[in-house]
């Protein structure tokens, strides 16, 4: 008798967690669904054409303008320089921290870069607002103290945890014996890490920087609070020093001044849709890198 | 150079030139002392064996000659190791530089994630070789020298992981000879390859001994008596007997070191 309750029990928690586990696949699909079913309408209106390569976003004008071309450059201008920031920094710092640094700082070092990761975007937005933008706009001489590159330092501070954390793991890694040839033949610590530690390490250090990646184009409170949001097509070099707007703060600032069902919030949604597509297989490559890296030791 | 009277050991010297010279070495792992006493001069242009039980000190001896003790946490040199009459061990020695004179082939082999040319081309480029004609023929020349040469020479661009262990380990080889040492330090190079593979490394040992001085640290005492001149006898940390080859194994000094060969320990 008690021996069949215990089976009972045991049948049951093992549906729970099976039921656990399908739920977080059915949300994902759940949610792409509920995504599309509201894009879709905007493809429609627009052609798809126009949607993603027209030059201008006035979604209020008479007649409205839909085009994502500016918000996608704004995202990808704040994403790429918070990358040109946070890769080797984050890199070295993993390199610093795995190789270099004695084990008490090691210890100390890891912890207090991942907590990072724990500090409300809202807070990094703050300090981007008031601390960083005005003392970068009077270095750099801008009229402005909101522009695409503010956003790529605050953003490369919230994927450095990221980055640091996965590439130093690894780094890490990477077995001993490797070094200690390097070593051998007499190069220097530094060459050591450089030429073999780093290189050997390569395949987790992309899942690092497409993970850190997946973090920066998604974010948005920090980027509505830091890059001005100015929905224009942003040129060259210089296009870092003016405001953008991203995707994502798109959808933040308009949502909720649109009504339901109009071509406005469609479009809204399209750019949802965008960055679920964008941020999935992002995700997706680097988890295929993670287990290519975890594979070949 | 003077014999070393100042400690008590009495140094068995090797006739001919003297390579690398070890005066009264203690060393120690934090508490524990590895090495006692360790005095031996090591002839050039020959091959030395040094045996010994598991744990009795010939492979920390070894790794003292290269420094690569350096790299454990809480390993403490005294006494002094001269290569060429000059000390390692003193405050301005350039270890890298050190080490590319003295070359290293480990245990198991490790060849980098890299093709099998990049391998060899690894050392030479360090130390500043960048020419194509001259890193090609560097490496064709250190890969001929370890005898892997014809194996390889159609598949240089592939992956080095994927030879197979005897050819890693003479590609090991090559990856030291490339960077011209002078003195081969070999910590058990065998004990992982199979017979014939261990015959291919035996052989080639006895190629390059023309031009380098090696020290071979081996678990087979067949092994010692087939390649070397000279053979030291290690125990509990000990240099107990050293001497030439033959001497050591047909009529030794020491008791331990007849109980050590003739199996009745180790």
């Amino acid at each position: 008798m008690k021996a069949r309750a215990a089976r009972a029990w045991e049948w049951l928690i093992e549906r729970a967690i099976q039921a656990a586990g399908a739920a977080a696949i059915i949300f994902v699909v759940l949610i792409f669904v509920f995504l599309l079913r509201d894009a879709l309408p905007a493809v429609r209106d627009t052609a798809i054409g126009g949607l993603l390569a027209g030059k201008t976003w006035l979604p209020t004008a008479e007649p409205p303008k839909f085009g994502l071309l500016p918000l996608i450059l704004g995202s990808l201008y704040v994403t790429v320089g918070a990358l040109i920031i946070s890769v080797p920094l984050g890199v070295a710092c993993a390199a610093f921290i795995s190789e270099v640094a004695p084990a008490w700082l090691r210890e100390t070092l890891k912890p207090t870069v991942e907590m990072l990761a724990t500090i409300p975007s809202v807070v990094f937005g703050f300090l981007g607002l008031l601390l960083v933008g005005p003392w970068l706009a009077e270095r750099l001489g801008l009229p402005v103290g909101l522009f695409a590159a503010l956003g790529s330092v605050m953003l490369a501070l919230m994927a450095m945890p990221t980055i640091v954390s996965v590439s130093e793991d690894a780094i890490r890694s990477v077995p001993t014996a490797l070094r200690r040839n390097s070593l051998a033949l007499g190069a220097t610590q530094w060459q050591t890490i450089w030429r073999v530690v780093l290189p050997a390490a390569r395949t987790g250090i992309v899942a690092a920087v497409l993970l850190g990646l997946g973090r920066a184009i998604g974010e948005t409170m920090t980027v509505l609070m830091v890059t001005g949001n100015a929905a224009v097509i942003p040129h060259g070099v210089e296009g870092f020093l003016r405001p953008v707007r991203t995707m994502t703060a798109t959808i933040a600032a308009e949502m909720g001044e649109t009504a339901h069902g109009t071509s406005h919030y469609h479009a809204l949604f399209a750019i949802g849709l965008l960055l679920f597509v964008i941020t999935f297989l992002t995700n997706t490559v680097a988890h295929m890198a993670v287990r290519r890296s975890s594979r070949m030791r | 150079m003077e014999s070393s009277g100042a400690n008590s050991d009495s140094v068995i010297r090797s006739e001919g030139e003297v390579k690398v010279e070890a005066r009264g070495l203690d060393l120690f792992y934090g508490e524990f002392q590895a090495l006692r006493g360790v005095s031996v001069a090591v002839a050039a242009r020959r091959i030395t064996a040094l045996i010994g039980p598991s744990g009795c000190g010939k492979s920390s001896f070894l790794r003292c000659l290269n420094r690569m003790n350096d790299l454990i946490d809480g390993a403490r040199v005294e006494g002094d190791v001269l290569l060429d009459g000059e000390r390692i061990y003193d405050q301005g020695t350039d270890v890298a530089a050190l080490r590319k004179r003295v070359g290293m082939v480990f245990q198991t082999p490790n060849p980098f994630p890299m093709s099998v040319y990049d391998n060899v081309a690894y050392g030479p480029r360090l130390h500043g070789c960048r020419g194509r004609a001259e890193l090609d023929e560097t490496v064709e020349k250190s890969l001929r020298g370890a005898a892997l040469w014809d194996e390889v020479r159609d598949g240089l661009r592939k992956s080095a992981l994927d030879l197979s262990g005897g050819q890693q380990q003479r590609l090991s080889i090559a990856r030291v000879l490339a960077v011209e040492p002078e003195v081969l330090l070999m910590d058990e190079p065998c004990s992982a390859l199979d017979p014939t593979a261990t015959f291919r490394i035996e052989e080639l040992m006895l190629e390059l001994k023309e031009r380098y001085t090696i020290v071979i640290v081996t678990h087979n005492m067949y092994q010692a008596s087939r390649v070397s001149e000279y053979t030291g006898v290690f125990l509990m940390g000990e240099l107990i007997e050293y001497g030439q080859t033959t001497q050591i194994f047909e009529m030794p000094r020491d008791q331990r070191t007849d109980d050590y060969v003739r199996g009745r320990f180790g």
